[in-house]
């Protein structure tokens, strides 16, 4: 007797048990569509994560320095100095002060809720942001404290409307700015975008902001292969002035990205764990149905056996049958799985990503969890006694 | 055809050891019509499952069509009741979700034969049952003598050099059981070798030679006149 023979046979007998051979399915449908959706969730929100963390580029290395530090504190001057005298590892650098507050038109009742960052000229090239309408801020605004602003898209619409906003003022904490530049649009115009932001002078900001302190600077290494050992020799400084590891933190996109990977992975296991554990109890309800439907057909085995099945063409039967069970519920679950990812992807909730590796991954073990589970109860049928089979009422 | 030699079968039930058969010799030569009588409990069930290879003596000796079946083990045994031997049940024991053509097949599927063969081979078999006008039904859809002709078919289908049928008329109407003995007669005429085990002495009669078992002994052998 044929594999090809056994598979008719039991496509019969699934065929003739519709509601529970679906019932047992359901159990592989959930835990293949639930694998590959947590998959999909979870390398989903890492793309949607990854791809702002590049969008900074990974030449980008951030400080932040502890404030407060009365001794030892240094000023902004002093890293321009040493981005300077290294800059065969450093291109830019910019300090950065930043605060939430409400700007108000200057020549209507407009107001808007943004982020102000004061800085330097050098920011425009960290950002990767220049400007489409007007100039960005110089480094002789900064030198003469110079009440002028860049302002984003968002920004510029929420205050002026359709109007050109260069040259319009706009009043930031009782002191009147001159928009001088409009940033080039690059997350669509959108609210707590990049679009979403007024830049003023870094000295302008100190005052304004009653802020001197800055705890937040960029640094801009000259090229991909340069990072490494702008961090080492940012970190060697850092320590030369601070004294203390704990006073300052470094991050780089690359660095960031690393973290992101091991959470990432933390996150599939927990995930592949759960799933895993849905598998396993449908794989349990496959054995038990199993079980149920070799009691039920004892006779019928009995009669396969008096009419000359071998052990093996019982065991194949019913094996082919746990099989095809986990087999189509498998597809099913992809596909159910795969609808959801592209539900989710059109609702906007995380990005839809097919990885054709966890789809074949989770259909084998469903086809594999077939074979476990059904291996007892298609064990016991062939194991028959055929006299007492026939027996059996 | 069938020679026994000092056939023993024991059984143990308890503390006790149930002597199910004990020391049958016997000769059923090739094309012989046989019934095997006896009351419950009598060994019949027993003899039966020993004749029909599918269970080994706990002594003695099996040669049916001229191979020794006594110390086979279970696949052998499978084989030997696939090609030698077409089983006839009292409650037909036809595969209820199969159509008649589908449980005639089955033996053959089991031997290895083509689908188209199978096909051919079934047809024919239907129709020396009469039954050629039903094939695609499944059982339920069918009289029981209707099921019992299935029945006779799927044995008939490898031809077997021996059929062996329990009680084959035990569910029947008597209109029908008599047309179902009426197709063993015809198939005894044909040259088939039949067995038929019953405690229906009437049934008993209608074969060529009774063997009347008691205790698991044979106690009477006689040819019909």
């Amino acid at each position: 007797m044929g594999i090809f023979q056994a598979y008719k046979m039991a496509i019969k007998s699934i065929k003739s048990n519709k509601v529970r051979s679906f019932l047992t399915m359901l159990g592989v449908i959930i835990g293949v569509a639930a694998v590959i959706m947590a998959v999909a969730l979870a390398q989903g929100s890492t793309v949607s994560i990854t791809e702002q963390i590049s969008s900074l580029g990974t030449e980008l290395i951030t400080v932040r320095v502890t404030p407060f530090n009365t001794n030892r504190d240094i000023t902004w001057e002093d890293f321009q100095d040493f981005a300077d005298d290294n800059s065969d590892v450093f291109s830019a650098m910019s300090p950065l002060i930043s605060s939430q507050t409400t700007v108000k038109s200057g020549i209507s009742t407009n107001t808007v809720d943004t982020t102000i960052n004061g800085t330097t000229a050098d920011y425009e090239m960290i950002k990767k942001q220049g400007v489409q309408e007007g100039r960005y801020i110089g480094d002789i605004d900064i030198d003469f404290r110079q009440p002028i602003a860049v302002i984003g898209t968002y920004t510029a619409a929420e205050l002026f409307g359709q109007e050109e906003a260069v040259g319009k003022t706009i009043k930031l904490q009782n002191r009147l700015f001159t928009v001088v530049g409009v940033l080039t649009e690059l997350e669509g115009g959108n609210q707590g975008t990049v679009d979403d932001q007024i830049i003023i002078p870094l000295s302008t900001a100190q005052r304004v902001l009653r802020n001197t302190r800055i705890t937040n600077y960029s640094f801009l290494a000259s090229s991909a292969d340069a990072v490494d050992q702008a961090i080492e020799k940012l970190k060697s400084y850092l320590l030369e002035i601070y004294g203390d590891e704990s006073m300052y933190r470094v991050q780089n996109a690359e660095q960031m990205l690393e973290t992101l990977d091991s959470v990432t992975g933390t996150m599939m296991t927990v995930l592949g764990g759960i799933a895993a554990i849905s598998l396993l109890v449908g794989g349990i309800g496959i054995m038990n149905i199993m079980l149920v439907s070799v009691t039920e057909r004892t006779r019928e085995i009995g009669i396969r056996k008096a009419i000359g099945a071998k052990r093996k063409n019982i065991l194949t039967q019913f094996l082919i049958e746990a099989l095809i069970i986990t087999g189509i519920g498998g597809i099913a679950g992809l596909l159910l799985g795969c609808a959801a990812i592209w539900t989710l992807g059109r609702l906007g909730v995380v990005p839809s990503v097919y990885s054709p590796f966890w789809m074949v991954f989770s259909f084998g073990i469903s086809l594999l969890v077939g074979v476990i589970f059904g291996m007892f109860p298609a064990n016991k049928a062939a194991s028959l006694n055929p006299i007492a089979a026939l027996r059996h009422e | 055809m069938i020679q026994t030699d000092h056939l023993t079968k024991h059984y143990q039930m308890g503390d006790n050891i149930v002597k199910a058969l004990d020391d049958v010799t016997l000769h059923i030569p090739k094309g012989s019509f046989v019934s095997i009588v006896g009351p419950s409990g009598s060994g019949k069930s027993t003899l039966m499952n020993q004749l029909g290879c599918l269970d080994i003596p706990t002594s003695g000796h099996y040669r049916l069509d001229g191979i020794e079946v006594s110390t086979m083990n279970d696949n052998q045994l499978a084989e030997i009741r696939n090609q030698k031997i077409g089983f006839v049940f009292q409650g037909f024991d036809l595969i209820s979700k199969l159509t008649a053509i589908e449980n005639v097949e089955l033996p053959l599927i089991y031997a290895g034969v083509g689908s188209r063969q199978r096909e051919m081979r079934a047809k024919e078999a239907l129709d020396k049952v009469g039954l050629s006008e039903r094939i695609h039904h499944i059982p339920a859809e069918l009289s029981g003598g209707q099921q019992q002709r299935v029945a006779i078919a799927r044995a008939l289908i490898t031809n077997p050099p021996l059929i062996l049928a329990d009680e084959p008329t035990g569910n029947l109407d008597s209109h029908s059981g008599q047309e179902i003995m009426g197709l063993f007669k015809s198939l005894y005429q044909n040259g088939n070798t039949i067995v038929i085990i019953t405690h229906d002495e009437h049934i008993a009669e209608q074969a060529q030679r009774i063997l009347r078992i008691l205790d698991g002994r044979i106690v009477e052998d006689r040819e019909v006149s």
